[in-house]
């Protein structure tokens, strides 16, 4: 599933291109006209403070009278570079000069639509729309260049900025300074409207430096944390013992009095029950709030949860995944209970994953000031239509008089798609009556976090009397992210029995062709009681992917096949594994060639030293809908005596077709495979009594540099249309390395972290 | 009234003796490239020089630094120092960025200590500085690269 505008909106508006002069510029944008305006007056509104109310633009960019140009960007900059791959798109067909081109992350006006930046979809659901207003936009300077030039559009070619005929030309400034800009264009004519073939592209697949690069080497990008405002004061979480359902029996601050700059302690009333037992330390300095904090004494009515550990968590997942009668229906293929019931041979294998933090560096934040009746959001975040309905709830005001304002993200991983550090930042702020900066320490902002569920997943294999495999149940147990946060994006049961999270089973729904298949999303309600889960980033495919890819190898292992053999014999493209236009072209087969490919290059089979060995594993990136075809090998020594597990390189062949960024692809890449490499080595949470236990560094234990194995990644050149890329090559890690310990040892791991 | 060295200049801190450093840097004198991680000294992200030494100031005192001098981000403009930060960009180093002042502060002391540092060196001396993005390889050659090691 893709969350686009019209999942919400309730019905499809027809697109419309958009160009007009704006002061002494070129304003273009692609996007929708309002119900109840006509495109005479959102053409005649563009650039005016007014234009929101008549143009809802998807894609929007601007052009100075110097030929500068500005490209609006809806979605947060955590680290992947998306301006930069957005605008490359738009730049290509608009035969900009890149030098010219500027960045503008903007704020939550109701006028960009449905803002996520989440699930590696950037690029994947803007890349058509970006391409035709590009071309659009190429379109209108053409012909008003041609204009100039006196001569006809077809004579003139568009590059760098400038329209030419001949030996003669005028530049985008020439044209906006002088030329006829106002122009429409209508869903039709956008459709019809010229694409450059791949050969002609001047940056899509090429390599530039990232735009928000230079301003990260010199410590001049702007975070949240790096926002301040006149007259603020500061705020410290004070968290409750759990995270629903407590409820403060008396706060005592006179240890607090007498820390200078301490103002007072206030309890929060949240109406939106997101903060459930709240307090927060306002003080002049944040020093002197974290002082007064850690002498401010709460006593908490603690909720009912209080109690629970993650033994208890896994505990519930693993019955509720070795129930058949539980769980929703994710695929049902053939018959397997048949296959079962007639099987002369059957495996069964459960894979657990802990508790994962997302540990964004840069620590949960906002400033929030309420002025001329709107209250401003100051905080990086990646789903403000989210947070949006949450905050107006939670501040009883019209959404659209909440406005918050984008900045970097200093690191998102899902963690920004919920805004919850926002409210209490914006209740103590309308309660002073001045503004607030909340600030999260380390160990609160472990405690507070929308952690990855705790998983379990049970996989039943039927074996026929030849031996062969016929069929495989998959039931999958966590807390649903999708359920606590997004309610209206759960999916409906194959069998119309039930909703489940999409993104707590993605990865089941896998290419691999079955005779029989049943995959169950099973909800742990008591994970879901105790926290809230979050998307946590390559999230379902994250673990789900773990435990498929594993007993994967477990089957081969058991028909003693190779395991890259026996993954290509049901990568066939058979069927509803037979892909389709235009995201999935050649389906299956497309994910046989990688992991073809990653196996020439490791050199599979090849002779190693005692202890160690190779393992694979394959993806099809976030959702089936989306496919990023992975395969992956790791290559692991494995002390038995020590216990050690050392990664000594990962290699993996990526098709995620067109590459619009190859750089920035690789860095997502590489940086996705350590990911997977830490959550299967490195980081592991547990819950104790309700909260998890380990806050910081000294016992959360991401990788460093010294475990960095050697990375061999390479993308497959393709034309085929691009798809995301962020999160995937995540997925195929933690079970290339399990299966690599395997290899190794003979020791098959189960469990994420891996502990030998 | 605590006296310093910052950047090159000498300011005054009316914080309290115990203030962490950081805070006094980003809040009080308003440079905010010095980042907010931990609060424990186990991420780096704070990371300034001390009389040239590369030091988390998330635990480092301001009256610890009465008359010494501190270097930030902001005012790493040696040589040496803008050979690295072009480095961090020609290899597209960051990709969220916000460990990257850290990161280029810690590297910036490893090269002013031994300036054709090894693999081995320099994963000895960065395994302090997370990062959450783990952009691991890329710091490891830039370094390379700002040590003259390796071609951009």
């Amino acid at each position: 599933m893709v969350i686009r505008a019209e999942n919400t909106a309730g019905v499809v508006n027809r697109r419309t291109f958009l160009a007009g002069s704006a002061g002494a510029g070129l304003v273009m944008g692609l996007g929708i006209v309002l119900p109840g305006c006509t495109r005479e007056q959102a053409v005649s509104e563009l650039g005016e403070a007014a234009a929101s109310r008549s143009f809802a633009p998807t894609v929007w960019f601007e052009i100075d009278a110097d030929g500068g140009i500005l490209v609006n960007i809806a979605k947060a900059e955590m680290g992947q570079h998306v301006g930069t791959a957005l605008a490359r798109v738009v730049a290509d067909e608009l035969g900009a000069d890149w030098n010219a081109i500027r960045i503008r992350h903007v704020d939550s006006d109701p006028k960009w639509g449905y803002m996520v930046t989440g699930g590696s979809w950037s690029v994947f659901t803007t890349f058509a729309m970006l391409s035709q207003a590009g071309a659009a936009g190429r379109t209108v300077l053409r012909d008003a260049g041609a204009a100039l030039l006196g001569v006809a559009p077809d004579e003139c070619r568009v590059e760098m900025s400038r329209v030419s005929a001949g030996d003669n030309a005028v530049t985008f400034a020439d044209i906006v300074q002088k030329g006829d800009v106002s122009r429409t264009f209508t869903e039709e004519e956008l459709g019809a409207m010229p694409l450059k073939p791949a050969a002609e592209r001047r940056y899509i697949g090429r390599d530039t430096i990232a735009k928000d690069i230079p301003q990260k080497a010199t410590g001049a990008a702007v975070y949240g944390l790096d926002v301040e405002l006149p007259g603020m004061v500061f705020a410290h979480p004070l968290i409750p013992p759990t995270r629903y359902g407590s409820s403060i029996q008396s706060v005592d601050d006179s240890a607090a009095r007498d820390i200078s700059g301490y103002l007072q302690t206030l309890q929060l009333t949240d109406p939106s029950d997101t903060l459930q037992g709240w307090a927060v330390v306002i003080a002049e300095t944040y020093p002197s709030a974290m002082r007064a904090a850690a002498a401010v004494e709460v006593d908490w009515q603690a909720g009912p949860t209080a109690n629970v550990s993650e033994a208890d968590i896994l505990a519930e997942g693993e019955k509720l995944a070795a129930d058949g009668g539980s769980g929703v229906l994710v695929v049902d293929d053939g018959d397997v209970a048949a296959a079962r019931d007639s099987a002369a041979k059957t495996h069964t294998a459960v894979y657990r994953t802990s508790t994962a933090l997302h540990f964004t560096l840069e620590p949960a934040n906002a400033v929030v000031e309420f002025r001329d009746g709107k209250c401003h959001i100051h905080s990086g975040n990646q789903w403000q239509s989210l947070i949006l309905p949450v905050l107006s709830k939670a501040l009883d005001m019209a959404e659209t008089d909440i406005v918050i304002h984008q900045y970097y993200l200093g690191g998102g991983f899902g963690r920004r798609l919920f805004g919850d550090p926002m409210i209490p930042a914006a209740l103590a702020a309308r309660e002073l009556g001045r503004p607030v900066k909340l600030v999260f320490q380390r160990a609160d902002d472990s405690r507070f976090d929308c952690c990855r569920s705790a998983s379990v997943q049970q996989f039943d294999a039927s074996f026929d009397s030849d031996d062969q495999l016929t069929g495989i149940e998959h039931a999958a147990a966590a807390g649903w992210p999708t359920l606590a946060m997004a309610p209206g994006f759960l999916a409906d049961g194959v069998d119309g029995n039930g909703k489940f999270d999409t993104f707590s089973i993605s990865g089941g729904d896998h290419w691999y062709t079955l005779p029989n298949h049943r995959v169950r999303a099973i909800n742990n309600e008591l994970a879901q009681k105790t926290f809230l889960p979050g998307w946590l980033r390559a999230v379902g495919p994250g673990w789900v992917g773990w435990g498929v890819e594993s007993f994967m190898d477990e089957l081969a292992a058991i028909r003693g096949e190779d395991p890259i053999e026996f993954r290509l014999a049901r990568l066939d493209g058979a069927g509803k594994n037979a892909g389709k236009a235009p995201e999935a072209v050649n389906g299956a087969l497309r994910l046989a060639a990688v992991l073809k490919d990653v196996r020439d290059r490791c050199g599979w089979g090849r002779e190693l030293p005692d202890g160690e060995g190779m393992g694979v594993a394959v993806c099809h990136g976030q959702e089936r809908t989306m496919p990023t075809w992975i395969a992956c090998v790791a290559h692991v020594a494995v002390d038995q005596e020590a216990r050690t597990v050392a990664v000594k390189k990962i290699w993996q062949s990526i098709d995620c077709g067109t590459v619009v960024h190859p750089d920035g692809a690789l860095a997502q890449a590489e940086g996705a495979a350590l990911w997977g490499m830490s959550l299967a080595l490195h980081e592991g949470a547990s819950f104790r009594d309700g909260q998890v236990a380990e806050r910081n560094l000294n016992r959360y234990t991401p990788l460093r540099m010294a475990d960095v194995p050697e990375l061999d990644i390479r993308f497959m050149d393709s034309t085929e249309f691009p798809t995301g890329l962020g999160e995937p090559p995540l997925i195929p890690v933690p079970p290339a390395i399990g299966n690599a310990v395997f290899a190794a040892s003979g020791i098959r791991v189960r469990d994420l972290p891996i502990r030998l | 009234m605590i006296e310093f060295e910052l950047n090159g200049e000498t300011v005054t801190s009316d914080s309290e003796p115990g203030t962490p450093l950081l805070w006094v840097i980003r809040d009080e004198l308003k440079l905010k490239g010095t980042k907010f991680g931990c609060g424990i000294a186990l991420c780096g992200a704070c990371t300034v020089h001390i009389d040239g030494t590369a030091t988390r100031s998330c635990v480092t005192t301001v009256d610890a630094v009465a008359g010494r001098a501190v270097t930030t981000i902001e005012g790493l403009d040696t040589d040496a120092g803008r050979t690295l930060q072009q480095a961090w960009v020609s290899e597209q180093v960051p990709q969220c960025g916000y460990c990257q002042s850290g990161q280029i502060m810690q590297a910036a002391s490893l090269l002013a200590d031994n300036p054709k540092p090894t693999d081995a060196d320099i994963a000895s001396a960065m395994n302090g500085n997370l990062c959450r993005c783990m952009a691991y390889t890329r710091i490891r050659k830039a370094i390379k690269v700002a040590a003259g090691g390796e071609e951009a």
